[in-house]
């Protein structure tokens, strides 16, 4: 085989690469040297074909320059066959308007491949890539793609970190909604795809593996509680965001931090390290205290983080010697002598192998010196607790005695020393002197005391039937209270319909409440009740005098019905009713007024809102009454200036609604929708999607137990209302005849 | 009437185990003829406490569990129906005042409060019992004494004593022993080794300190001596805790897995 030192191989393979750009004269050396121990004769040769072309592609020297440094790493990872594939996939890209991607890909390849170490999984994310590209580079006039994907480069450098949270199949789910979602949008694709958009991480947040700690805070409040009776707040920090430095879990005074995910790891599973991690800081609060920092060096500083952790687990264990499994599975086990003293600063690596130890001693040791270590550790703590000072001087002493003149040397050897589950320590040290740029002294800043005009967004999902996936904090609900208007507006209302609630209140009389409710000691009864018949025949036999009343009935006895009205009050509501002289909007406002006053007879909780949308982002949820406001002039002011604009945005609504009712202590919760139109809104091209959204939501209600029910005002409604509610809805033709319909409505609801 | 007084009496020393000075402070109650109230959470010891002291003190002891369906005839007696014509028959409250027992009546607020009241005259200065229907006045004997337990913690509104009835008794607050204490308890009643029991109480204690966050009740005395008794046949430990002390406490599947790790944690080892 030929020798890459020799020199005239070496200008054989310049010659075969027949480029001139001089940049690649500086490395080409090196690479070769490089390609020629990993590759075969025949993938070297491959490898020069290819770098050929890639040179006479005219995209520049940079493709091939990453080609030559990057593809023997490649190939050594998923195989030299692949290089095919890749080519295939560069050609194409080559072809249409994106050759510009090139440089990312081949950039970003060899951290990809390390993920995805088989040729299927590479052919898969390079087809995925394609897909992406096809689907977003745009064109004019059709026939050719002429415009290159706005997000194509930025999805190759990103692809790496995404692989690091993603599985293969979660990442085709993530670049999929993006394509669906922003394919006409370049600005936002571009977002989306460098992952700086909200959603980008929301959907990533739901594909990642392994266990989210917002899934498991109950169980792990609850651990807390159980087993260290504490309790505090558990605060997730991101870990894929951070890519500069890997955060530790700490505590403080506000609570304590984990990570946002923990995969399985050395057969833990997630929820487990959690529990580690807990355990840990737990121990630490229970058996540390602070000692003053500023006079150990950071060597010395370290040294004592080493025994505490051992001593507060070692205190843990005696307690709940089960947690040692964990515990032993999740410390690092360095090996001895994997760190050269001559070239490394072996510190850490000498202190991991003395915390393994501690934390499981070893049947036989090694080094003499390590064993007597762990014994005067374990002397210590034979009779006590110990304390954290003790733990400092024992520490200063093992750093004295084992000091290396090569622990100051800059290169410090990191491999098998990182024990994951333990926190940083920063509660341990307190410091005499405050550094420079501390400003923790200064009082805190007053909080700005603005008004608030309304409330912040609260975001809901919405459903997308063509996937059939939910999209994550899709829609920005805004709820804010209705302005106010007239009160007397709504009284003459009731005034002008004062027959109607006289019929009301027959009906209303005749509702019955809801519980069973035994009535013993009847005279008069459905029921012998046999208890106090008997009772009477002893007493009849005994001579004294029988009681009578030996019969019992049922009665039924308190209503626990809570109710929110939720009212359309888009601009359609503005036309003229069919048939009538009023709008939609009047009749609708004297239905609602002789509804809320008809429940307030009946003494049910009732919560009035109305809402209209001006796109996604601005879902506008207005609040007319509350379930513990009175029917009163405040809310009738409300609801006399009723107005109506803009768009339906239904499945937010009924979510937000839900999310009040839900909280409601009552039996039976009722869901009223009063609309005159099917859901739709301007940002919304696809008729069908609000519809399936609707539906969904109304599925996500009855889930919540919330009997949700529509009043369609629209006499062509029935095509859509039963996909949204099924039987759940009545139309309402004859619109003039609202007021008088709706409450009978209810009231044939509850009764 | 001395042989149903036999019937109650207690022939086998049930094991108590004192935890502070209560067996003196009921004995001096017991002299004094006082009634007494005994508080505290389920399965910590309550009836074994009446139980023991009615043993050491050598008189019979009638207890009643009481519910809500329970009425005022069913403690005093009542009239039985017979082919030809009617019998008397005393009910357990008349039965202690007449042959002197001690009279338990546990879970005394599961009764409805109507039905407490009959116990008024039994416990004041008159200490006597009024049979209205077969009119006759029982006049209590002089070793007879009333005891009520309840367990305030699932206190309702609706299930509470009246003031005038709890203010007619002295009273004994009960809790879960302290955790060496309870050990020992369990490892006497059941014969299991002292470091699994001591393990148990453990479990017990990650199990209480749950109370109020998903659990009504902690983990009783009574289900850790279940699980000894588990354990002492011979059951892997593991199994024995989570069925003896986390399957019959919860549904809430977070807590059962709170609870089986605490489980592990403790007797992962073992």
């Amino acid at each position: 085989m030929a020798h890459p030192s020799d020199p005239e191989q070496l200008q054989a393979w310049r010659a075969q690469l027949a480029c001139a750009f001089a940049s690649i004269d500086g490395i080409f050396a090196d690479c070769m040297a490089d390609a020629s121990v990993k590759l075969s004769a025949q993938g070297l040769e491959d490898f020069l074909e290819q770098a050929r072309f890639l040179g006479k592609m005219g995209r520049g020297a940079e493709p091939v320059l990453i080609f030559l440094q990057e593809w023997p790493t490649i190939a050594t990872l998923v195989g030299e066959d692949t290089l095919d594939a890749v080519m295939v996939a560069i050609k194409r890209i080559n072809k249409s308007p994106n050759s510009k991607a090139i440089v990312p890909l081949l950039q970003s390849l060899a951290a990809v491949s390390r993920r995805l170490p088989t040729p299927a999984q590479l052919q898969h994310y390079l087809d995925l890539s394609l897909q992406l590209m096809d689907r977003t580079s745009t064109s004019i006039h059709g026939i050719h793609k002429s415009y290159p994907s706005p997000s194509l480069a930025t999805f190759f450098e990103t692809a790496p970190r995404l692989l690091d949270v993603l599985s293969l199949q979660g990442l085709a789910n993530w670049v999929t909604y993006g394509m669906r979602n922003y394919a006409h949008h370049p600005e936002q694709q571009r977002e989306f795809f460098s992952l700086q958009g909200a959603d980008s991480r929301a959907v990533l947040q739901r594909e990642r593996h392994g266990t989210l700690l917002m899934d498991q805070t109950r169980a792990l409040d609850l651990t807390l509680r159980a087993l260290w009776q504490m309790s505090d707040v558990l605060v997730p920090y991101a870990t894929t965001f951070d890519v500069q430095r890997v955060p530790m879990p700490y505590f403080d005074a506000d609570g304590m931090r984990l990570p946002d995910v923990y995969d399985a790891r050395a057969g833990v599973s997630g929820l487990d390290r959690y529990r580690a991690a807990l355990a840990h800081m737990a121990a630490h609060r229970r058996w540390s205290t602070p000692i003053f920092a500023d006079n150990f060096s950071p060597a010395q500083r370290l040294a004592i983080e080493c025994f505490e952790d051992a001593r507060v687990e070692s205190l843990a264990l005696r307690q709940y010697p089960g947690l040692r499994r964990i515990f032993a599975a999740l410390h690092p086990d360095p090996k001895e002598g994997a760190c050269n003293p001559a070239t490394h600063s072996c510190l850490r690596h000498r202190l991991a192998m003395l915390s393994r130890a501690l934390l499981v001693p070893p049947t036989r040791f090694d080094r003499p010196q390590l064993q007597e270590w762990v014994q005067r550790f374990q002397a210590l703590l034979a009779q006590s607790v110990s304390s954290t000072a003790e733990m400092a001087s024992l520490a200063l002493s093992y750093l004295g005695k084992t000091r290396l003149q090569s622990d100051q040397l800059p290169d410090t050897w990191f491999a098998d020393t990182e024990v994951d589950y333990r926190d940083d320590n920063r509660h341990l040290w307190r410091f005499h002197e405050r550094p420079d740029d501390d400003e923790s002294d200064a009082p805190a800043q007053p909080p700005p005391e603005q008004e608030i005009p309304k409330l912040p967004p609260r975001h809901y999902p919405e459903w997308d039937y063509t996937s059939q996936t939910l999209r994550p904090d899709w829609v920005s609900l805004y709820e804010r209270l209705h302005p106010s208007g007239n009160a007397g507006d709504v009284d003459a209302l009731l005034a002008k319909h004062a027959a109607l609630s006289k019929r009301l209140k027959r009906l209303l009389d005749l509702l019955k409440p809801q519980d069973k409710v035994r009535l013993r000691f009847q005279e008069d009864g459905s029921e012998l009740d046999l208890d106090v018949a008997i009772r009477a025949l002893i007493d009849l036999k005994s001579g004294n005098r029988p009681d009578v009343r030996v019969n019992m009935s049922h009665t039924t006895d308190g209503r626990s019905i809570a109710t929110t009205l939720l009212l359309d009050l888009s601009e359609s509501l503005n036309e003229k009713a069919r048939g009538a002289q009023q709008t939609v909007l009047q009749l609708s406002q004297e239905a609602v007024s002789l509804l809320a006053w008809a429940v307030q007879q009946l003494g049910d909780p009732l919560a009035i809102a109305g809402f209209h949308s001006n796109t996604r982002h601005d879902v506008r949820y207005l609040h007319l009454k509350g379930f513990n406001e009175p029917w009163n002039d405040t809310v009738k002011a409300r609801l006399a200036a009723m107005q109506a604009a803009y768009s339906t945005r239904m499945g937010a609504a009924l979510r937000h609604a839900a999310h009040s009712l839900v909280s409601q202590a009552a039996d039976k919760k009722l869901l009223l929708v009063l609309t005159d139109g099917q859901p739709a809104d301007i940002d919304v091209k696809d008729e069908q999607l609000l519809i399936e959204d609707a539906k969904e939501a109304v599925k996500e209600l009855d889930h919540q137990g919330i009997f949700s029910y529509c009043i369609n005002l629209d006499a062509s409604a029935d095509a859509y209302v039963s996909t949204i509610f099924g039987q759940r809805y009545t139309v309402i033709d004859n619109i003039a005849r609202l007021p008088e319909q709706l409450p009978r409505l209810f009231m044939a609801l509850t009764r | 009437m001395s042989d149903k007084a036999e019937t109650y009496r207690i022939t086998q020393a049930p094991f108590y185990q004192q935890q502070s000075n209560e067996v003196a402070l009921y004995e001096a109650a017991y002299n004094a003829k006082l009634p007494v109230m005994v508080k505290g959470p389920t399965g910590c010891g309550k009836s074994r406490f009446v139980e023991y002291m009615a043993f050491k003190l050598g008189k019979p002891l009638i207890t009643v569990a009481c519910n809500e369906d329970m009425t005022a005839s069913d403690l005093v007696g009542r009239y039985l129906l017979e082919a030809n014509g009617t019998r008397w028959l005393d009910g357990p409250l008349a039965t202690a005042a007449r042959i002197g027992a001690i009279c338990y009546l546990d879970e005394i607020v599961e009764a409805r409060q109507d039905t407490t009241v009959v116990i008024h005259p039994l416990t004041d200065h008159r200490r006597q019992l009024p049979l209205d229907k077969k009119g006759e006045l029982i006049q209590a004997h002089p070793d007879f004494q009333l005891v009520i337990s309840y367990n305030p913690g699932y206190q309702s509104l609706m299930k509470d004593l009246k003031q005038s009835t709890k203010q007619r008794f002295v009273g004994f607050d009960f809790d879960y022993p302290a955790a060496d204490l309870e050990a020992s308890i369990i490892a006497t009643e059941t014969g299991v080794n002292l470091a699994d029991a001591v393990r148990l109480v453990k479990v017990g204690t990650a199990a209480r300190a749950l109370k109020g966050h998903g659990l009504d009740e902690g983990i009783s005395t009574r289900l850790l001596v279940y699980a000894a008794t588990l354990i002492k046949a011979e059951v892997d430990p593991l199994d024995a805790c989570r069925m003896a002390l986390v399957r019959p406490i919860t549904d809430d599947a977070d807590i059962r897995a709170t609870l089986d790790h605490a489980i592990d944690a403790v007797f992962g080892d073992a």
